[in-house]
């Protein structure tokens, strides 16, 4: 019996070496973690639970009968973050390079099922060389089958990628459908192709870190939602993120204890706006001061930096934030910012994150580049997700809504619960110096007559009061009492009911 | 008395006197340029007038303007704090003229006082030890040789009208001497208009030792005390205290006596400081007699408790001193450490923006002032006093336009000791963001072995750190009782962490109680027992350190105390663990569980970018001028170009020899910290 129950260990003990000794020593000489490192280093201390140990697979050509190892190189099971439950699968870079068999993504497979069924989040890290070929179209089939199950969780479970190493050709969408994407600077790389394949097609000379490293992906592509230093780091950022994520789509999004007054007055917001309207300012220190203990979890930082996405909680509750940058192009909309934004409402949306927006923005960028590219579908698709979300959404408005990027700023139009402005804030068609000289086109040979129809405008329209007449601004608000008024705002929203009508989905501007 | 009076002035000192002024009753009028709209003066003062555009020479320091505004709200007084207006003799006429009085000396006494020559001669004659030295006209450098030689080297060669080191050399034999002339000639010719120089011995192991003197227009004149100022750098005081930690009673009685025979020998009336240059000795020597408040008066007020603002109100306003030589008590031990808006990391460049944090430790009255006139009315009372003067808040503008001084931070306790502890706790509590600021810095001087022996000069701060400042490495202790406070705060952070909603039930996360600290290159596994008063951290070495504090996540201020002793952290969260500063260092504190640490010790150390063949943009600011081409070759030491900021023009040169790659910046660039202007092959 004693026999049996050792053997149990021995197999065990097989399956945790993966690759072997020298292929582990090989993948921390490249300075990156083993599979079941990195799940130590995701999960809770002892709250792994694997599945699939010893499954090998069962290719018979190019002489594979003969190396069978358990666990076909992918470890998967569940565990937990603090405390709440999530599933795994991490690619074991030592066993045939991480490369996807049928088996491997039959593991993957089994615990995507599992995790929609059971509504919790799947946590992919990849590792991987890409397809089996030994396998052939088996492997192809084994990441479709993949693919699908993605499809199909999208919007009922969070699904994060971490990108710890390479992730080429088709195993790229696979986590280019999951709802964030983050990468390991200098040790992880993403493409379609590859240099080499670039070489032969293109004449372009290409590094892989150029191509699909973190730089790229964070900076230029937008694929990434952001970069670490190393695994280390990496993984405990995804543990920090997955605390402001609930569960599934049926789940309120999870509160935890705070340690900051929800009444908490901030003089200094005061000043934030300057003088000088076309001074710049840091919408950051806005969120950093109304978010429970200046905690914010940034998404695509690097990315569109007009515009700032992530995550705060108010009152211990995660709460989704969207803000102009008046830092970066005075903090106008554009395609990357639009697209940037859109999609993270959407996240906000499935998963009943409640959305605040800080507003303080000059319009849409103009030009030929922008208007080649299509901003008008790409300005549209975060007009539609603002437009079509039922969770609560407060807006506060800092400083100019000007134009179609005021309607499309979470306004009162778009079924905005709170539409809050400060006394800095200028809600109108557009600037003073703009509207005067289409209204005064005659006058514009004389300056002063210009002038001071400039500042009749600006007397008239640059405030937040000819919208609060009309009920677009709920009510102009103190800078210092933001995050009291807000906080309070999310509070009477709890219980918030809307649903939008019957379809079988909508038809956004892709 | 009068009733309402105007601060000619800006930032702290403007509200250093309005708070006297509140307290006697008087109202009070601020000016203000375009640049301080919004600043702390003006909103203290019962009365506010704008007086123009943001430059000084534009606002604070026109004198119609100034009279524009003392008649327009029928000012009685004018304070002018310190700078700008306050040694103008101009201007205490044009006040005079007008019948309104200067709260400061007589017009002859400033002028008597204001050139260095004069002033010097004045000494002699009232019995004041000076420098031994010629202060007649020196014709030529044989002449300036020969008067070197009867003086005894080594001497100082220094421009009549010169001030903040211009103008001035120091030889030590007859070759420096004679070129030190011609230099220095040819400086003061420049800078100041008059080339008019003069001949001093050089006073070796220098202190900056300075008395306090107040004086009534009846004739009545008093000393309180003194102030060591050694502290400089490049002549601007750094840190000061009260009273000195050199003098003895005798010296300090017979500076104090030289310094009231000074005062009265000019008729002087107010609040005035003469400036001495003390020998490792003890021998001192006249500098020179400045004619108004000092910045750092506070320290004399501390030990005291005598408010000079108020005495020199009263005396402006024609009362005789209530005070006797007999009624100055000198009281405890009171230091000043001033807070520059410049970072030291940047060799102390003047930092501009917005303060996002700017909170100051909290003012406590203790010592002579509790007695004599409690500071602020609410302060509760210790053993210890701390005193801000400030002129600026969270949410303010640092600017450009004016002084890089944003805040005076004092403490008194009984003992220099004591009063030193207070400081770095007091530093340490201290939160300014947004802006570059020299609290590290401070904090490492307060640290210092020299300071906190007494053992200094004014050659300190060059000699301590030639190489400018890079920040402190803290001794063991320190660091343990920081790790040992870390793990404490990162277990309590990571409890809070594992009651998040959503947990399945029964097998919630258990948070362990050992941890791997990691600070400074050096790694500490400790354990945590924690009781409801605290935490026991115990080391491998079986050392314990007891930790006690209310913090909780997210405080960005932890005060902690550890082993019984206070320990101020400023905290901000960062992957798997805290930045933490305290006493002057920066420290990245990771804790990590035992498998986190053993983990991450196999990641690769990452080198920071290489930016040497970049020139990176030193501080905000403008370009002015771009001095080169691309392709253009450079040699080591070429200007490069010049960045406008704080109304300084920076030269940029090139710190090696090399060729002009790329030029990304143009005359009239306003550029950010790091930004890069260009850059090379």
């Amino acid at each position: 019996m004693k026999d049996i129950l050792s053997e149990l260990e021995e197999r065990r003990e097989a399956a945790r070496l993966g690759g072997g000794q020298k292929r582990i020593d090989a993948q921390h000489a490249r300075g990156k973690l083993t599979a079941r490192e990195r799940i130590d280093l995701l999960l809770d201390d002892g709250s792994f639970e694997e599945f699939d140990m010893f499954v090998s697979h069962r290719c018979t050509d190019f002489g594979m009968q003969d190396q069978r190892p358990y666990g076909d190189g992918v470890v998967t099971g569940w565990g937990t973050i603090n405390g709440r439950m999530v599933y795994v699968f991490s690619q074991d870079f030592t066993v045939f390079g991480g490369s996807l068999s049928e088996t491997h993504a039959q593991k993957i497979c089994k615990i995507m099922d599992m995790a929609v069924q059971n509504g919790a989040p799947v946590i992919g890290i990849n590792d991987s060389g890409g397809a089996r070929i030994q396998e052939g179209v088996a492997s192809l089939a084994g990441y479709a089958d993949v693919f699908q199950r993605n499809i199909m969780a999208s919007g009922v479970v969070p699904q994060i990628s971490v990108i710890m190493g390479p992730c080429a050709g088709g195993a790229v969408y696979s986590p280019a459908m999951t709802d964030f994407i983050f990468m390991v600077k200098d040790s992880s790389y993403m493409f379609v192709t590859g240099p080499d394949v670039v070489k032969t097609v293109t004449n372009e000379v290409v590094t892989a870190e150029e191509l699909g490293g973190a730089s790229t992906h964070t900076r230029k592509s937008s694929v990434a939602d952001g970069a670490f230093e190393n695994d280390v780091e990496a993984l405990s950022e995804i543990r920090r993120l997955v605390d402001f994520l609930p569960l599934n789509n049926r789940e309120k999004p999870p509160v935890r204890p705070f340690f900051d007054e929800p009444g908490r007055v901030e003089h200094s917001l005061d000043t934030l706006v300057p003088e000088n309207a076309n001074t710049p300012y840091d919408m950051k220190e806005l969120i950093l001061k109304v978010a429970d203990e200046a905690d914010f979890y940034e998404i695509q930082a690097d990315y569109a930096k007009n515009i700032i996405t992530g995550f705060i909680r108010l009152e211990g509750q995660t709460v989704g934030v969207v803000a102009n940058q008046p830092m970066v192009l005075a903090g106008c909309l554009d395609i990357d910012s639009s697209r940037k934004a859109a999609r993270f409402v959407r996240f906000c949306d499935c998963f009943e994150i409640p959305i605040l927006t800080f507003v303080d923005v000059p319009g849409f960028l103009p030009g030929t580049s922008q208007e080649y590219g299509g901003v008008i579908k790409h300005g549209a698709k975060l007009l539609f997700a603002y437009g079509e979300a039922t969770v609560p959404k407060v807006t506060v408005i800092t400083r100019k809504a000007y134009g179609g990027a005021y309607d499309v700023m979470a306004s009162k139009h778009l079924r905005g619960d709170f539409n809050y402005a400060w006394p800095t804030a200028e809600i109108a068609v557009m600037g003073a110096k703009g509207a005067t000289e289409i209204l005064y086109r005659s006058e514009l040979g004389d300056p002063e007559k210009i002038a001071a129809r400039t500042k009749d405008y600006e007397d008239r329209f640059a405030n937040p009061f000819v919208a609060a007449e009309r009920g677009f601004i709920d009510e102009v608000i103190q800078p210092r009492s933001t995050r009291r008024r807000v906080s309070r705002a999310f509070a009477s929203l709890r219980n918030k009911q809307l649903s939008n009508p019957w379809k079988k989905h909508d038809n956004i501007p892709l | 008395m009068f009733n309402k009076i105007l601060i000619a002035n800006r930032g702290e000192i403007a509200c250093r006197v309005i708070k006297t002024a509140r307290k006697m009753g008087i109202s009070t009028v601020a000016v203000y340029s375009d640049a301080d709209k919004n600043a702390l003066h003006v909103e203290m003062a019962d009365e506010a007038v704008h007086i123009g555009p943001p430059p000084a020479n534009q606002s604070y320091i026109v004198i119609d303007k100034i009279m524009d505004a003392i008649r327009q709200t029928g000012a009685q007084a004018v304070h002018p704090g310190y700078g700008f207006l306050s040694e103008n003799p101009k201007f205490a006429e044009a006040l005079e003229a007008e019948g309104v009085a200067f709260v400061g000396p007589p017009v002859k006494a400033i002028e008597a006082m204001g050139d260095k020559i004069t002033s010097k001669k004045i000494a002699q004659d009232a019995g004041v030890s000076t420098v031994p030295g010629y202060m007649g006209l020196i014709e030529d450098a044989d002449e300036a040789v020969k008067i070197s030689g009867e003086i005894g080297y080594p001497v100082m060669i220094k421009a009549s009208a010169g001030g903040g080191g211009k103008g001035m050399r120091i030889a030590w034999n007859e070759q420096e001497a004679r070129e030190g002339f011609e230099s220095s000639k040819n400086e003061a010719a420049n800078s100041f208009g008059d080339d008019r120089i003069f001949i001093e011995k050089f006073v070796t192991q220098p202190r900056h030792i300075e008395i306090q003197v107040l004086c009534d227009a009846h004739g009545n004149g008093i000393y309180l005390g003194e102030r060591e100022c050694s502290i400089q750098r490049r002549n601007q005081k750094v840190v000061e205290e009260a009273p000195s930690p050199f003098l003895d009673e005798a010296t300090r009685k017979a500076m104090g006596e030289q310094a009231v025979a000074l005062a009265k020998a000019v008729g002087y009336a107010s609040a005035g400081t003469v400036e001495f240059i003390v020998d490792g000795s003890k021998n001192f020597y006249f500098l020179e007699m400045n004619t108004r408040l000092q910045v750092e008066h506070p320290v004399t007020e501390l030990i005291t408790g005598i408010d000079l603002v108020e005495q020199m109100i009263r005396v402006a306003g024609g009362e005789p001193l209530s005070i006797t030589q007999d009624d100055v008590k000198l009281t405890g031990w009171a230091i000043e450490n001033r807070l520059y808006a410049e970072d030291p990391y940047r060799n102390f460049l003047p930092s501009i923006g917005r303060l996002s944090r700017y909170r100051p430790p909290v003012e406590q009255a203790a010592g002579p002032l509790l007695v004599n006139g409690k500071w602020q009315g609410d302060a509760p009372a210790g053993d210890t006093a701390v005193r801000n003067d400030t002129g600026v808040y969270e949410g303010g503008e640092i600017s450009m336009y004016y002084d890089p001084m944003i805040a005076k931070l004092c403490t008194w306790a009984p003992t220099r000791s004591e009063a030193i502890e207070a400081m770095r706790v007091a530093l340490d509590s201290f939160e300014v963001e947004g802006i570059g600021h020299n609290l590290p810095f401070l904090s490492a001087v307060m640290d210092h072995p020299k300071f906190v022996s007494g053992d200094m000069t004014t050659a300190f701060i060059a000699e301590e750190y030639p190489e400018g400042f890079d920040g402190v490495t803290l001794p063991e202790l320190d660091l343990r009782r920081i790790a040992a406070s870390a793990a404490a705060m990162h277990r309590v952070a990571e409890i809070r962490r594992s009651r998040v909603s959503g947990r399945m039930d029964n097998h919630e996360r258990h948070v362990g109680e050992n941890w791997v600290v990691s600070l400074q290159g050096e790694d500490f596994a400790v354990s945590i027992k924690a009781d409801p008063e605290g935490s026991t951290v115990s080391f491998e070495d079986g050392s314990k350190h007891r930790v006690a504090s209310d913090w909780t996540p997210g405080d960005q201020l932890a005060m902690i105390t550890v082993d019984g002793e206070t320990l101020v952290l400023k905290v901000g969260e960062i992957t798997q663990g805290f930045r933490v500063r305290s006493r002057g260092a920066d420290l990245k504190v990771h804790v990590r569980s035992p498998r986190q640490a053993e983990l991450a010790k196999l990641m690769p150390e990452k080198l920071p970018p290489d930016t040497s063949k970049l020139l990176l943009c030193p501080m905000p600011g403008l370009i002015v001028k771009v001095n080169v081409e691309v392709g253009e070759e450079v040699q080591e030491g070429q200007a490069l170009c010049t960045v406008e900021a704080m109304k300084m023009e920076n030269i940029l040169r090139a710190e090696r020899k090399g060729v002009v790659s790329k030029v990304n910046a143009a005359p009239g660039d306003s550029l950010a910290v790091d930004d890069v202007i260009m850059e090379f092959e």
